[in-house]
Protein backbone atom coordinates (compact mmCIF):
# COMPACT_ATOMS: atom_id res chain seq x y z
CA UNK A 1 0.00 0.00 0.00
CA UNK A 2 1.69 3.24 -1.27
CA UNK A 3 1.53 6.27 0.94
CA UNK A 4 -1.75 8.38 0.57
CA UNK A 5 -1.79 12.48 -0.09
CA UNK A 6 -4.45 15.10 0.60
CA UNK A 7 -4.69 17.56 -2.28
CA UNK A 8 -6.75 21.25 -2.08
CA UNK A 9 -7.98 21.24 -5.31
CA UNK A 10 -10.55 24.17 -7.08
CA UNK A 11 -12.84 22.23 -9.95
CA UNK A 12 -14.50 24.58 -12.43
CA UNK A 13 -17.41 22.72 -14.17
CA UNK A 14 -18.57 24.33 -17.50
CA UNK A 15 -22.46 24.50 -18.39
CA UNK A 16 -23.42 20.89 -19.98
CA UNK A 17 -20.81 19.06 -16.65
CA UNK A 18 -22.77 19.93 -14.12
CA UNK A 19 -25.29 17.47 -14.04
CA UNK A 20 -22.65 14.50 -13.98
CA UNK A 21 -21.97 12.64 -10.43
CA UNK A 22 -17.98 13.33 -11.18
CA UNK A 23 -17.55 13.00 -7.56
CA UNK A 24 -18.97 9.91 -6.78
CA UNK A 25 -16.65 8.57 -9.26
CA UNK A 26 -13.66 9.75 -7.50
CA UNK A 27 -14.80 7.66 -4.45
CA UNK A 28 -16.21 4.72 -6.34
CA UNK A 29 -13.65 4.06 -8.60
CA UNK A 30 -9.78 6.00 -7.85
CA UNK A 31 -10.85 5.39 -3.86
CA UNK A 32 -10.42 8.86 -2.94
CA UNK A 33 -11.40 10.43 0.57
CA UNK A 34 -13.25 13.46 -0.66
CA UNK A 35 -14.06 16.63 1.87
CA UNK A 36 -16.08 19.22 -0.59
CA UNK A 37 -15.30 22.81 1.73
CA UNK A 38 -17.45 24.83 -0.75
CA UNK A 39 -19.35 24.41 -4.01
CA UNK A 40 -22.05 26.79 -6.12
CA UNK A 41 -23.70 26.18 -8.69
CA UNK A 42 -24.53 29.71 -10.89
CA UNK A 43 -27.83 30.03 -12.80
CA UNK A 44 -26.12 29.59 -16.43
CA UNK A 45 -25.77 26.00 -14.95
CA UNK A 46 -21.88 26.51 -14.17
CA UNK A 47 -20.55 25.02 -11.18
CA UNK A 48 -17.48 25.96 -8.76
CA UNK A 49 -16.03 23.29 -6.36
CA UNK A 50 -13.73 23.40 -3.48
CA UNK A 51 -12.51 20.20 -2.13
CA UNK A 52 -9.15 18.00 -0.67
CA UNK A 53 -9.02 14.49 -2.04
CA UNK A 54 -7.31 12.09 0.04
CA UNK A 55 -5.24 8.82 -1.65
CA UNK A 56 -2.31 7.70 -3.56
CA UNK A 57 -0.65 10.00 -5.72
CA UNK A 58 -1.28 7.08 -8.46
CA UNK A 59 -5.00 7.68 -7.78
CA UNK A 60 -5.13 11.09 -7.71
CA UNK A 61 -3.38 10.96 -11.28
CA UNK A 62 -5.72 8.94 -12.69
CA UNK A 63 -8.97 10.30 -11.15
CA UNK A 64 -7.76 13.67 -12.48
CA UNK A 65 -6.95 12.23 -15.82
CA UNK A 66 -10.80 11.41 -15.65
CA UNK A 67 -12.34 14.74 -14.43
CA UNK A 68 -10.34 16.22 -17.48
CA UNK A 69 -12.08 14.11 -19.80
CA UNK A 70 -15.49 16.08 -18.97
CA UNK A 71 -14.10 19.36 -19.95
CA UNK A 72 -13.47 19.79 -15.79
CA UNK A 73 -10.66 22.46 -14.86
CA UNK A 74 -8.60 21.75 -12.24
CA UNK A 75 -7.19 24.71 -9.97
CA UNK A 76 -4.25 22.51 -8.04
CA UNK A 77 -4.01 25.58 -5.59
CA UNK A 78 -7.22 25.23 -4.29
CA UNK A 79 -8.07 29.15 -3.98
CA UNK A 80 -11.64 29.75 -3.33
CA UNK A 81 -10.11 32.36 -1.13
CA UNK A 82 -8.26 34.59 -2.28
CA UNK A 83 -5.99 37.42 -0.51
CA UNK A 84 -4.32 39.69 -2.27
CA UNK A 85 -1.12 41.20 -0.38
CA UNK A 86 -0.87 44.46 -2.43
CA UNK A 87 -4.14 45.29 -0.85
CA UNK A 88 -3.75 43.50 2.99
CA UNK A 89 -2.12 46.12 5.55
CA UNK A 90 -1.33 43.38 7.44
CA UNK A 91 -3.62 45.22 10.68
CA UNK A 92 -4.52 41.17 11.58
CA UNK A 93 -7.98 42.34 11.97
CA UNK A 94 -9.04 38.85 10.27
CA UNK A 95 -6.64 36.34 12.71
CA UNK A 96 -9.23 36.30 15.44
CA UNK A 97 -12.03 35.78 12.84
CA UNK A 98 -10.34 33.07 11.03
CA UNK A 99 -11.55 29.54 12.54
CA UNK A 100 -8.21 27.30 11.40
CA UNK A 101 -5.50 29.83 11.97
CA UNK A 102 -5.34 29.69 8.00
CA UNK A 103 -4.69 33.71 8.72
CA UNK A 104 -1.83 34.30 11.23
CA UNK A 105 1.12 36.74 12.51
CA UNK A 106 3.58 34.95 10.34
CA UNK A 107 6.31 37.57 11.70
CA UNK A 108 5.54 38.07 15.63
CA UNK A 109 8.41 41.36 15.03
CA UNK A 110 6.90 42.46 12.61
CA UNK A 111 3.45 41.82 12.86
CA UNK A 112 3.03 40.43 9.28
CA UNK A 113 0.31 38.53 8.56
CA UNK A 114 0.48 35.55 6.21
CA UNK A 115 -2.21 33.09 4.12
CA UNK A 116 -1.83 29.44 4.31
CA UNK A 117 -4.23 28.11 1.60
CA UNK A 118 -3.99 24.72 2.37
CA UNK A 119 -5.78 25.47 6.03
CA UNK A 120 -8.19 27.29 4.63
CA UNK A 121 -11.59 25.95 5.16
CA UNK A 122 -13.70 28.60 2.86
CA UNK A 123 -15.89 29.96 5.94
CA UNK A 124 -15.70 33.44 4.43
CA UNK A 125 -15.26 35.40 7.84
CA UNK A 126 -12.35 36.83 6.24
CA UNK A 127 -14.34 38.31 3.29
CA UNK A 128 -16.66 40.01 5.39
CA UNK A 129 -14.18 41.39 8.49
CA UNK A 130 -11.12 42.66 5.96
CA UNK A 131 -11.51 46.31 6.60
CA UNK A 132 -9.12 46.95 3.12
CA UNK A 133 -10.80 44.11 1.15
CA UNK A 134 -7.94 42.56 0.80
CA UNK A 135 -9.93 38.57 0.91
CA UNK A 136 -11.98 37.78 -2.02
CA UNK A 137 -14.17 34.73 -2.86
CA UNK A 138 -13.12 33.32 -6.49
CA UNK A 139 -16.55 32.77 -7.21
CA UNK B 1 22.46 68.71 25.08
CA UNK B 2 21.86 69.14 21.40
CA UNK B 3 19.74 72.21 19.97
CA UNK B 4 17.39 71.83 16.72
CA UNK B 5 19.67 73.35 14.82
CA UNK B 6 22.86 71.26 15.37
CA UNK B 7 21.02 68.56 14.88
CA UNK B 8 19.05 69.93 11.63
CA UNK B 9 22.99 71.30 10.23
CA UNK B 10 23.90 67.49 10.87
CA UNK B 11 21.08 66.25 8.93
CA UNK B 12 21.81 68.68 5.81
CA UNK B 13 25.29 67.29 5.96
CA UNK B 14 24.01 63.70 5.35
CA UNK B 15 25.63 62.93 8.99
CA UNK B 16 22.26 62.64 10.86
CA UNK B 17 22.59 59.59 13.27
CA UNK B 18 18.46 58.04 13.05
CA UNK B 19 17.47 55.09 14.91
CA UNK B 20 13.47 53.80 14.68
CA UNK B 21 11.43 53.51 17.66
CA UNK B 22 11.31 49.94 17.29
CA UNK B 23 15.43 49.88 17.27
CA UNK B 24 16.30 52.56 19.91
CA UNK B 25 15.60 50.64 23.19
CA UNK B 26 17.86 47.79 22.32
CA UNK B 27 20.68 50.16 21.42
CA UNK B 28 20.39 52.44 24.53
CA UNK B 29 20.72 48.86 26.53
CA UNK B 30 24.11 48.35 25.15
CA UNK B 31 25.61 51.88 24.75
CA UNK B 32 23.83 53.80 27.54
CA UNK B 33 22.11 56.34 28.29
CA UNK B 34 24.32 59.05 28.13
CA UNK B 35 26.40 57.62 25.12
CA UNK B 36 23.48 56.97 23.28
CA UNK B 37 22.01 60.62 23.67
CA UNK B 38 25.30 62.35 22.33
CA UNK B 39 25.56 59.93 19.31
CA UNK B 40 21.85 59.48 17.89
CA UNK B 41 19.98 62.69 16.71
CA UNK B 42 16.53 61.24 15.87
CA UNK B 43 14.32 58.66 16.77
CA UNK B 44 11.63 58.27 14.26
CA UNK B 45 7.78 57.16 15.60
CA UNK B 46 5.01 56.11 13.44
CA UNK B 47 1.35 54.65 12.94
CA UNK B 48 -0.83 53.30 10.54
CA UNK B 49 -4.81 53.19 11.74
CA UNK B 50 -8.19 54.11 11.05
CA UNK B 51 -8.42 57.94 11.86
CA UNK B 52 -11.85 58.57 11.32
CA UNK B 53 -11.57 62.63 11.66
CA UNK B 54 -9.73 62.77 8.65
CA UNK B 55 -10.56 64.70 5.21
CA UNK B 56 -9.50 67.34 2.93
CA UNK B 57 -10.00 69.96 0.90
CA UNK B 58 -10.26 70.54 -2.55
CA UNK B 59 -10.23 73.50 -4.95
CA UNK B 60 -11.41 72.70 -8.10
CA UNK B 61 -10.77 76.21 -10.06
CA UNK B 62 -13.38 77.63 -12.15
CA UNK B 63 -15.51 76.59 -15.01
CA UNK B 64 -16.64 78.56 -17.98
CA UNK B 65 -19.59 80.00 -16.99
CA UNK B 66 -19.11 79.66 -13.55
CA UNK B 67 -20.43 77.88 -10.35
CA UNK B 68 -20.85 78.55 -7.11
CA UNK B 69 -20.82 75.27 -5.56
CA UNK B 70 -23.80 75.26 -3.08
CA UNK B 71 -24.26 71.03 -3.03
CA UNK B 72 -21.59 68.56 -4.22
CA UNK B 73 -20.35 65.05 -4.81
CA UNK B 74 -17.42 63.53 -5.50
CA UNK B 75 -18.09 59.64 -6.67
CA UNK B 76 -21.61 60.47 -5.42
CA UNK B 77 -19.89 61.22 -1.98
CA UNK B 78 -21.22 64.48 -0.42
CA UNK B 79 -18.57 67.01 0.05
CA UNK B 80 -19.33 70.35 2.52
CA UNK B 81 -19.61 72.76 0.03
CA UNK B 82 -20.54 76.22 2.71
CA UNK B 83 -17.32 77.62 2.11
CA UNK B 84 -16.08 79.88 -1.11
CA UNK B 85 -17.57 78.90 -4.57
CA UNK B 86 -15.44 76.01 -5.92
CA UNK B 87 -13.41 74.93 -2.45
CA UNK B 88 -15.41 71.90 -0.46
CA UNK B 89 -14.48 69.54 2.15
CA UNK B 90 -14.14 66.02 1.70
CA UNK B 91 -14.67 63.57 5.03
CA UNK B 92 -13.59 60.22 5.60
CA UNK B 93 -16.73 58.95 7.09
CA UNK B 94 -19.14 60.28 4.55
CA UNK B 95 -21.21 57.09 3.04
CA UNK B 96 -21.78 57.29 -0.97
CA UNK B 97 -24.59 58.63 -1.60
CA UNK B 98 -27.69 55.73 -1.38
CA UNK B 99 -25.67 53.50 0.85
CA UNK B 100 -28.19 51.71 2.84
CA UNK B 101 -25.74 52.29 5.89
CA UNK B 102 -27.39 49.78 8.35
CA UNK B 103 -31.40 49.27 6.93
CA UNK B 104 -29.92 45.89 6.38
CA UNK B 105 -27.40 45.13 9.27
CA UNK B 106 -24.89 45.06 9.49
CA UNK B 107 -24.46 47.09 6.37
CA UNK B 108 -21.26 46.44 4.21
CA UNK B 109 -20.13 49.88 3.59
CA UNK B 110 -18.23 49.18 1.02
CA UNK B 111 -17.55 52.75 -0.49
CA UNK B 112 -17.30 56.14 0.84
CA UNK B 113 -15.12 59.26 1.73
CA UNK B 114 -11.87 57.29 3.00
CA UNK B 115 -11.66 55.27 -0.13
CA UNK B 116 -12.42 58.84 -2.51
CA UNK B 117 -9.55 60.45 -0.81
CA UNK B 118 -7.56 57.00 -1.58
CA UNK B 119 -8.25 57.01 -5.31
CA UNK B 120 -7.31 60.83 -5.28
CA UNK B 121 -4.10 60.26 -4.31
CA UNK B 122 -3.61 57.06 -6.51
CA UNK B 123 -4.60 59.29 -9.29
CA UNK B 124 -7.55 57.99 -10.69
CA UNK B 125 -9.76 59.81 -12.52
CA UNK B 126 -13.25 61.07 -10.70
CA UNK B 127 -16.85 62.17 -11.04
CA UNK B 128 -17.76 65.69 -9.55
CA UNK B 129 -21.76 66.68 -9.77
CA UNK B 130 -22.01 70.02 -8.17
CA UNK B 131 -25.20 71.84 -7.60
CA UNK B 132 -26.19 75.47 -7.50
CA UNK B 133 -29.05 78.23 -6.94
CA UNK B 134 -27.64 80.54 -9.61
CA UNK B 135 -26.08 84.18 -8.71
CA UNK B 136 -25.15 87.21 -11.13
CA UNK B 137 -21.97 86.46 -10.84
CA UNK B 138 -21.69 82.54 -10.65
CA UNK B 139 -24.91 81.47 -13.12
CA UNK B 140 -24.09 77.87 -13.51
CA UNK B 141 -26.67 75.88 -11.75
CA UNK B 142 -25.98 72.00 -12.50
CA UNK B 143 -21.97 70.70 -13.80
CA UNK B 144 -20.97 67.47 -13.97
CA UNK B 145 -17.24 66.69 -14.86
CA UNK B 146 -14.19 64.25 -14.77
CA UNK B 147 -11.29 64.96 -12.64
CA UNK B 148 -8.05 63.51 -11.41
CA UNK B 149 -6.20 65.04 -8.49
CA UNK B 150 -3.59 66.71 -11.10
CA UNK B 151 -6.39 68.66 -12.28
CA UNK B 152 -6.66 70.47 -9.04
CA UNK B 153 -5.32 74.05 -7.79
CA UNK B 154 -5.25 72.35 -4.26
CA UNK B 155 -5.84 68.68 -2.37
CA UNK B 156 -4.73 69.55 1.21
CA UNK B 157 -5.29 66.96 4.23
CA UNK B 158 -7.04 68.63 7.02
CA UNK B 159 -6.93 66.09 9.49
CA UNK B 160 -8.95 67.26 12.96
CA UNK B 161 -7.61 63.94 15.04
CA UNK B 162 -4.73 61.70 14.23
CA UNK B 163 -2.56 59.77 16.11
CA UNK B 164 -4.35 58.97 19.73
CA UNK B 165 -1.63 58.71 22.19
CA UNK B 166 -2.70 55.63 23.18
CA UNK B 167 -6.56 53.26 22.60
CA UNK B 168 -8.71 51.16 24.27
CA UNK B 169 -9.16 47.18 23.61
CA UNK B 170 -12.28 46.04 23.09
CA UNK B 171 -14.06 43.24 23.61
CA UNK B 172 -17.92 42.39 23.65
CA UNK B 173 -19.97 41.15 27.36
CA UNK B 174 -23.19 40.73 25.67
CA UNK B 175 -24.51 37.82 23.97
CA UNK B 176 -24.74 38.54 20.46
CA UNK B 177 -22.00 39.92 17.63
CA UNK B 178 -21.30 43.28 17.22
CA UNK B 179 -20.34 45.36 15.12
CA UNK B 180 -17.92 48.83 16.14
CA UNK B 181 -15.36 51.41 14.70
CA UNK B 182 -13.26 48.46 16.83
CA UNK B 183 -14.14 45.89 14.39
CA UNK B 184 -16.51 42.90 14.75
CA UNK B 185 -16.94 41.69 18.10
CA UNK B 186 -17.69 38.26 18.94
CA UNK B 187 -20.46 37.58 21.54
CA UNK B 188 -19.38 36.50 25.18
CA UNK B 189 -16.16 38.95 25.66
CA UNK B 190 -14.60 35.80 22.76
CA UNK B 191 -12.12 38.05 20.89
CA UNK B 192 -10.57 41.74 21.55
CA UNK B 193 -9.52 44.35 19.19
CA UNK B 194 -7.03 47.11 19.89
CA UNK B 195 -5.59 49.61 17.41
CA UNK B 196 -2.39 51.73 18.71
CA UNK B 197 1.33 51.12 17.25
CA UNK B 198 2.28 50.92 20.85
CA UNK B 199 5.87 51.65 21.58
CA UNK B 200 6.67 53.18 18.01
CA UNK B 201 3.66 54.98 18.39
CA UNK B 202 4.52 58.83 17.87
CA UNK B 203 2.90 60.63 21.38
CA UNK B 204 3.67 57.45 23.19
CA UNK B 205 7.51 58.33 22.98
CA UNK B 206 6.48 61.72 23.87
CA UNK B 207 4.53 61.15 26.51
CA UNK B 208 4.83 64.27 27.99
CA UNK B 209 4.81 66.62 24.56
CA UNK B 210 8.30 67.77 25.19
CA UNK B 211 9.08 67.80 21.54
CA UNK B 212 5.64 66.99 19.16
CA UNK B 213 4.07 70.21 19.38
CA UNK B 214 2.06 72.66 17.02
CA UNK B 215 4.99 73.15 14.41
CA UNK B 216 6.59 70.18 14.18
CA UNK B 217 6.45 68.50 10.98
CA UNK B 218 5.44 65.28 10.26
CA UNK B 219 5.55 62.50 7.38
CA UNK B 220 1.79 62.46 6.34
CA UNK B 221 1.36 59.53 4.25
CA UNK B 222 4.55 60.49 2.47
CA UNK B 223 4.03 64.31 1.85
CA UNK B 224 5.83 66.54 4.84
CA UNK B 225 2.81 68.06 6.74
CA UNK B 226 2.76 69.60 9.78
CA UNK B 227 1.01 69.78 13.03
CA UNK B 228 -1.25 72.69 12.88
CA UNK B 229 -3.14 72.38 16.52
CA UNK B 230 -3.95 70.08 19.64
CA UNK B 231 -6.28 67.09 17.93
CA UNK B 232 -9.82 67.17 18.76
CA UNK B 233 -10.19 65.68 22.16
CA UNK B 234 -7.23 66.04 23.10
CA UNK B 235 -7.03 65.47 26.77
CA UNK B 236 -3.26 65.16 28.21
CA UNK B 237 -5.09 65.27 32.41
CA UNK B 238 -5.26 61.76 32.62
CA UNK B 239 -4.29 58.64 34.59
CA UNK B 240 -0.70 57.57 34.12
CA UNK B 241 2.04 54.36 34.45
CA UNK B 242 4.64 55.42 36.93
CA UNK B 243 6.62 55.63 33.99
CA UNK B 244 4.21 58.71 32.86
CA UNK B 245 2.41 56.77 30.14
CA UNK B 246 -1.25 57.46 29.72
CA UNK B 247 -3.38 54.97 30.33
CA UNK B 248 -6.03 56.65 27.85
CA UNK B 249 -6.84 58.25 25.16
CA UNK B 250 -5.13 60.65 26.45
CA UNK B 251 -3.33 63.09 23.26
CA UNK B 252 -4.23 63.85 19.80
CA UNK B 253 -2.90 65.71 17.01
CA UNK B 254 -4.21 68.42 14.30
CA UNK B 255 -2.31 67.17 10.94
CA UNK B 256 -1.99 68.71 7.81
CA UNK B 257 -0.37 68.05 4.61
CA UNK B 258 -0.22 68.25 0.57
CA UNK B 259 -1.97 65.26 -1.00
CA UNK B 260 -0.48 65.47 -4.21
CA UNK B 261 2.79 64.80 -2.98
CA UNK B 262 1.42 60.87 -0.57
CA UNK B 263 1.71 58.02 -1.48
CA UNK B 264 -1.19 55.82 -1.61
CA UNK B 265 -0.21 52.83 -0.47
CA UNK B 266 -0.63 54.78 2.77
CA UNK B 267 -3.62 56.71 2.51
CA UNK B 268 -6.23 53.51 2.43
CA UNK B 269 -10.11 53.67 2.58
CA UNK B 270 -11.74 51.37 5.35
CA UNK B 271 -14.87 49.83 5.57
CA UNK B 272 -16.07 49.06 8.94
CA UNK B 273 -19.04 45.85 8.56
CA UNK B 274 -21.96 47.31 10.57
CA UNK B 275 -20.44 50.38 11.36
CA UNK B 276 -19.20 52.67 8.32
CA UNK B 277 -16.10 53.81 6.28
CA UNK B 278 -13.03 55.61 7.60
CA UNK B 279 -9.59 56.72 6.53
CA UNK B 280 -6.52 54.29 7.06
CA UNK B 281 -3.36 56.76 6.98
CA UNK B 282 0.11 56.35 7.52
CA UNK B 283 2.32 59.31 10.03
CA UNK B 284 5.68 59.34 10.92
CA UNK B 285 7.01 61.31 13.25
CA UNK B 286 10.93 62.20 14.14
CA UNK B 287 12.00 63.01 17.80
CA UNK B 288 14.91 64.97 17.99
CA UNK B 289 17.21 63.80 20.55
CA UNK B 290 17.45 67.01 22.45
CA UNK B 291 18.85 65.03 25.96
CA UNK B 292 18.66 62.25 27.75
CA UNK B 293 15.53 63.19 29.11
CA UNK B 294 14.19 63.10 25.70
CA UNK B 295 15.94 59.68 24.58
CA UNK B 296 14.92 57.76 27.47
CA UNK B 297 11.12 58.37 26.69
CA UNK B 298 11.90 56.86 23.63
CA UNK B 299 12.81 54.24 24.96
CA UNK B 300 9.84 53.22 26.31
CA UNK B 301 9.10 49.37 25.32
CA UNK B 302 5.48 47.53 25.07
CA UNK B 303 5.66 45.98 27.73
CA UNK B 304 5.33 49.31 29.57
CA UNK B 305 2.27 50.49 28.04
CA UNK B 306 -0.62 49.76 29.53
CA UNK B 307 -4.34 50.30 27.79
CA UNK B 308 -7.59 49.96 28.92
CA UNK B 309 -10.07 47.13 28.33
CA UNK B 310 -13.60 48.28 27.53
CA UNK B 311 -16.58 46.39 27.03
CA UNK B 312 -18.54 47.74 23.41
CA UNK B 313 -21.48 45.44 24.40
CA UNK B 314 -23.01 47.84 27.21
CA UNK B 315 -20.29 49.81 28.96
CA UNK B 316 -18.98 52.04 25.91
CA UNK B 317 -21.99 52.52 24.06
CA UNK B 318 -23.86 53.64 27.52
CA UNK B 319 -20.51 56.39 28.26
CA UNK B 320 -20.61 54.36 31.91
CA UNK B 321 -16.70 55.03 31.29
CA UNK B 322 -16.42 51.56 33.22
CA UNK B 323 -12.52 49.84 32.28
CA UNK B 324 -12.67 45.78 33.13
CA UNK B 325 -9.10 46.08 33.40
CA UNK B 326 -5.54 47.04 31.82
CA UNK B 327 -3.17 44.92 29.22
CA UNK B 328 0.21 45.82 28.25
CA UNK B 329 0.69 45.92 24.94
CA UNK B 330 3.66 42.80 24.79
CA UNK B 331 0.18 40.89 25.87
CA UNK B 332 -1.75 42.18 23.23
CA UNK B 333 0.70 41.39 20.15
CA UNK B 334 1.73 37.95 21.46
CA UNK B 335 -2.07 37.50 19.99
CA UNK B 336 -4.11 35.91 23.61
CA UNK B 337 -4.71 38.14 26.50
CA UNK B 338 -6.18 36.37 29.75
CA UNK B 339 -8.66 38.15 31.45
CA UNK B 340 -10.42 37.17 34.63
CA UNK B 341 -9.12 33.68 33.84
CA UNK B 342 -10.10 33.54 30.13
CA UNK B 343 -7.87 33.47 27.39
CA UNK B 344 -9.17 35.45 24.68
CA UNK B 345 -7.38 35.82 21.00
CA UNK B 346 -6.54 39.48 20.18
CA UNK B 347 -6.66 41.06 16.36
CA UNK B 348 -5.65 44.97 15.74
CA UNK B 349 -7.10 47.39 13.03
CA UNK B 350 -3.62 49.08 13.61
CA UNK B 351 -0.73 47.80 11.28
CA UNK B 352 2.55 47.13 13.14
CA UNK B 353 3.81 46.22 9.99
CA UNK B 354 2.90 49.47 7.85
CA UNK B 355 4.08 51.48 10.85
CA UNK B 356 7.37 49.90 10.62
CA UNK B 357 7.79 50.63 7.18
CA UNK B 358 6.68 53.95 7.85
CA UNK B 359 9.23 54.82 10.76
CA UNK B 360 12.21 52.93 8.50
CA UNK B 361 11.24 55.48 5.13
CA UNK B 362 11.14 58.37 7.38
CA UNK B 363 14.90 57.79 8.91
CA UNK B 364 16.36 56.87 5.45
CA UNK B 365 14.99 60.35 4.35
CA UNK B 366 16.54 61.94 7.46
CA UNK B 367 19.74 59.92 7.18
CA UNK B 368 19.61 61.57 3.23
CA UNK B 369 18.92 65.32 3.99
CA UNK B 370 15.99 64.97 2.69
CA UNK B 371 13.25 66.19 5.68
CA UNK B 372 14.74 68.74 8.11
CA UNK B 373 12.60 69.04 11.79
CA UNK B 374 11.04 71.89 12.90
CA UNK B 375 10.76 72.84 16.17
CA UNK B 376 7.64 73.86 17.85
CA UNK B 377 5.91 77.08 18.16
CA UNK B 378 3.68 76.21 20.86
CA UNK B 379 3.54 73.34 23.39
CA UNK B 380 0.52 70.74 23.13
CA UNK B 381 -1.85 71.52 26.33
CA UNK B 382 -0.98 69.24 29.50
CA UNK B 383 -4.21 70.29 31.49
CA UNK B 384 -7.09 69.14 29.74
CA UNK B 385 -9.61 66.83 30.38
CA UNK B 386 -12.04 64.94 28.38
CA UNK B 387 -16.01 66.84 28.91
CA UNK B 388 -18.64 64.92 27.98
CA UNK B 389 -22.37 66.33 26.26
CA UNK B 390 -24.61 67.53 28.63
CA UNK B 391 -28.16 66.65 27.68
CA UNK B 392 -30.30 70.12 28.78
CA UNK B 393 -33.49 70.92 29.07
CA UNK B 394 -33.38 74.52 27.15
CA UNK B 395 -33.10 77.50 29.49
CA UNK B 396 -36.20 79.11 30.77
Amino acid sequence: MSETVTRKLMLFFPKCECEKPIIYHLVKDYNLVVNVYRAKVTPEEEGYLVLDVTGTEEDIDKAMAFVRTFNVSINYSGKGVVRDEEICTHCGHCITHCPTDALYIADQARREVGYSEAKCIECLACIRVCPFNACASAF
Amino acid sequence: MKTYQQINDRIESGKAVVLTADEIMDYVDKKGLAATAKEVDVVTTATFGPMCSSGCFLNFGHSRPKIRMSEAWVEDVLVYTGIAAVDVYLGATQLRHGDPANMYHPGEFRYGGGHVIEDLVAGKTLQLFALSYGTDCYPLRELRTYFTIDDLNQAVMVNPRNCYQNYNVAVNDSDKTIYTYMGTLDPNRKNANYCSAGQLSPLLNDPFYEVIGVGTKVWLAGAHGHVYAEGTQHAGACERTPGGIPKSGAGTLALTGDMKQMRPEFVRGVTLRGYGVSLALGVGIPIPILNEDVLKRTCVRDRDIMTPVVDYGHEYPQNTGKVITYVSYEQLRSGRIEIEGKEISVGSLSSYYKALQIANLLADEIKRGEFILAEPIEPLAKDKKMKPLLMRKKPS
